[in-house]
């Protein structure tokens, strides 16, 4: 049998698995508001352990926004969020990225002025920086190309290199569920093969769980075991990675460019 | 970029746009020199007098013009020059990083180490230099006294340093928490008698405790709407301290405030003070010599504080503050909690720098914490370098020495006549250094920010 073939069972495997125990992330009826416009509307999710999910959609659709409601910033007006068992929905962000959640926001946000090193501190902050050494040293195997950098200011460097800065800078909290909101934003196709396979890599290997939003539709259900698609604040469809890839709808609409 | 020869001919021309050749510029200048002269002849060539009757008198002033003309020319010869040679002089800089890798860049950042010991030197030794220099301690007092001054702005910028500097919180009205300090320290010992050295916690602990106080309500605001609300708290505490009159005496202010004594023992003639139980002869220099190690060791716990503090998370999640608020709360740091800590810090050293104000003065008004002050102290961080902790004494030495030196320039007088005062034009040579200092080091003196960790610590 060959890799891909038992790589595949092992995916499998983990969402039967998965599909019997609760989910790790869910998203019930969540409505978020920025001011008085409705951004999300009544939106339901469910991310199971082990799983990559993604959400695609078209600019504005409120991708970015459930993201950053998952993470209490805006709060959800109405629903709930519940991560590992837990009722986040009413607490502050930071308390949400101390319960092995972590994010790596949309535009990267990297500390530009601070290196590399003291970026992965930052990201190390939440568990006291009690495994630093050792996570380091994973984060310089997954991306080689931050070891060059370790000592180089973040703002110094490319959009490829800040965005796996970024993810690596998530990693440090050695999270349960990671959150990438749009990664591939503004880089080289190469770039983005690069960083999709470190995520697919994190995922087979390590068994960690990713939410991934994006707007690059291909790349991402192609990654993903199960999408979401989401027009102006609702889900509007959802299946796994390479049925939503199949669908005449989804292909119209966000692979061959178009008609939204 | 590193191979420029590649580009044949045009290269040079491009990296070198201001590197023009000589009679390029002499003509430039003299165009300069001709605009003035144009510009001189309707406004300086001619001066009116009252003549003898009641008619005008013409004076021809040909000689000043001519001077004025011959002033821009070399003037403007100069800055072309100069810039010139700058200009040059930042592309090889350039090229230079440009070829060295860029991983072997931050060793070679360290010049501020060594002008760092050199200036604890000359400060740990001030006093005894100024009575070298002037050939006798009390003669050496101005020295000292100026020493005093520089050092409370020190420390004082060092104090505004984790704010601004840091955090990345703009404070206008870091002069209120200095205030607090000295009010505290006037109030306590006259009141209640306290010595100086109860007050001066406590000093520190009111002082962050308003820290406290302006933090929470601009935990929401940044950039401008935070500088504006934090000019009005520095005003309203002013406002407070004019009006409030039974409590701080109005305008009038404190008086009589105790001196400070050495650990309970009185700077005084006599039978139990300083100079009999040391068995010295008495001399009122010893109290100024006190003060001024006072205030150089509590300036000094300031800089090791904030040294010490950029290595912990603290201190760490305050840079990262200072870089982006949204990511450091994805990253589970509290801001709320990181902001109030900035804010607190920094007013209890500015607390402490007032105490150490009312004990030197024996005497404080609302008129010492005006909005200059804070503006004064603002200018040191931000000429200084914002975070750099050597550029703030570079930036201090300058803001607070410099006005002194004016104030010595007496030949000044032969040139420009009996009239001229040259501390009077202290504001416009401070503009002035603003001005250049934005054009051509927009990020402070020092503005390299040394990481807080590097490879061989990190390796422990």
């Amino acid at each position: 049998m060959s890799v891909a073939g038992i790589n595949v069972l092992v995916d499998e495997t983990r969402a039967r698995m998965a599909a019997a125990a609760p989910p790790l992330l869910s998203v019930r009826n969540v409505s978020a508001y920025y001011g008085s416009i409705r951004a999300l509307k009544g939106v339901d999710i469910d991310v199971n352990e082990g799983e990559i999910v993604a959400l695609i959609g078209a600019n504005g659709a409120g991708k970015s926004t459930l993201m950053m409601t998952i993470f209490g910033q805006p709060q959800a007006r109405e629903g709930t969020i519940t991560f590992a068992g837990q009722d986040i929905t009413r607490l502050p962000t930071h308390e949400i990225a101390r319960l092995n959640l972590a994010q790596s926001p949309e535009g990267r946000r990297i500390f530009s002025r601070m290196t590399v090193r003291e970026n992965l501190q930052m990201g190390a902050a939440v568990n006291g920086g009690k495994h630093f050494a050792e996570d380091l040293e994973r984060m310089c195997t997954l991306f080689p190309r931050l070891a060059e950098r370790i000592d180089q200011r973040g703002g110094t460097m490319s959009g490829g290199e800040q965005q796996m800065l970024a993810i690596a800078r998530a990693l440090m909290s050695r999270p349960r569920l990671l959150m990438l909101d749009e990664p591939s934003l503004g880089l080289a196709p190469l770039v983005v093969k690069q960083i999709f396979a470190a995520v697919r890599d994190l995922n087979r290997r390590d068994g960690l769980t990713v939410f991934i939003v994006e707007q690059n539709a291909y790349h991402a259900l192609k990654l993903a075991h199960r999408g979401y698609v989401m027009v102006t604040g609702s889900v509007t469809m959802s299946g796994t990675g390479q049925a939503l890839l199949d669908d005449p709808q989804v292909k119209a609409a966000y692979l061959e460019g178009g008609q939204h | 970029m590193a191979n420029t020869s590649t580009l044949g001919p045009i290269a040079p021309a491009m990296t070198r746009p201001t590197g023009t050749a000589f009679p390029a510029l002499l003509k430039d200048a003299a165009l300069f020199a001709l605009v003035t002269l144009g510009l001189s002849i309707p406004v300086v060539a001619y001066r009116t007098d009252l003549g003898q009757g009641t008619g005008l008198e013409l004076t021809a002033r040909w000689g000043l013009v001519a001077s004025l003309c011959l002033a821009v020319f070399v003037l403007r010869l100069a800055q072309r020059l100069i810039l010139g040679e700058v200009s040059r002089r930042r592309d090889a800089r350039i090229r230079a990083r440009a070829d060295a890798s860029a991983v072997a860049a931050p060793k070679a950042l360290r010049p501020g180490r060594a002008l760092g010991s050199l200036t604890l030197a000359v400060a740990l030794t001030l006093p005894a230099l100024a009575a070298l220099g002037s050939g006798g301690l009390s003669e050496g007092r101005y020295w000292i006294d100026l020493g005093i001054l520089i050092l409370t702005y020190v420390m004082l910028g060092w104090g505004l340093n984790i704010v601004v500097g840091l955090a990345g919180l703009l404070d206008l009205g870091y002069v209120a928490f200095y205030a607090v300090g000295a009010y505290s320290y006037a109030l306590l010992s006259t009141v209640f008698g306290l010595s100086f050295w109860i007050c001066l916690p406590l000093a520190g602990l009111f002082a962050a405790a308003f820290g406290i106080l302006l933090g929470f309500p601009v935990l929401r605001l940044r950039g401008d709407y935070l500088a504006i609300v934090t000019l009005a708290f520095g005003e309203i505490i002013r406002l407070v301290l004019i009006n409030w009159v039974d409590f701080s005496g109005g305008s009038a202010g404190i008086s009589s405030i105790p001196r400070a004594s050495f650990f309970g023992i009185p700077f005084t003639k006599g039978e139990g003070g300083f100079a009999d139980l040391f068995g010295l002869s008495f001399s009122p220099m010893h109290r100024v010599i006190f003060l001024y190690y006072l205030i150089l060791v509590l300036a000094l716990i300031t800089n090791v504080v904030t040294l010490r503090m950029r290595r912990l998370p603290l201190g760490r999640a305050w840079e990262a503050l200072r870089e982006d608020e949204i990511a450091c709360r994805s990253l589970g740091i509290d801001t709320t909690i990181t902001k109030l800590t900035a804010f607190a810090l920094g007013a209890m050293f500015a607390g402490f720098a007032g105490s150490f104000f009312a004990v030197r003065q024996g005497f404080v008004s609302p008129e010492s914490f005006n909005f200059l002050e804070s503006a004064i102290i603002l200018a040191i961080v931000v000429l200084g370098g914002m975070g750099s902790q050597i550029g703030v004494v570079i930036a201090a030495i300058v803001m607070v020495g410099a006005p002194e030196l004016l104030r010595n320039l007496g030949f000044l007088k032969a040139v420009f006549g009996q009239g001229f005062d040259p501390s009077e034009y202290r504001l416009l040579l401070f503009g002035l250094a603003m001005v250049a200092m934005m054009v051509w080091r927009p990020r402070g003196l020092i503005s390299e920010r040394h990481p807080s960790v590097r490879l061989s610590e990190a390796k422990r």
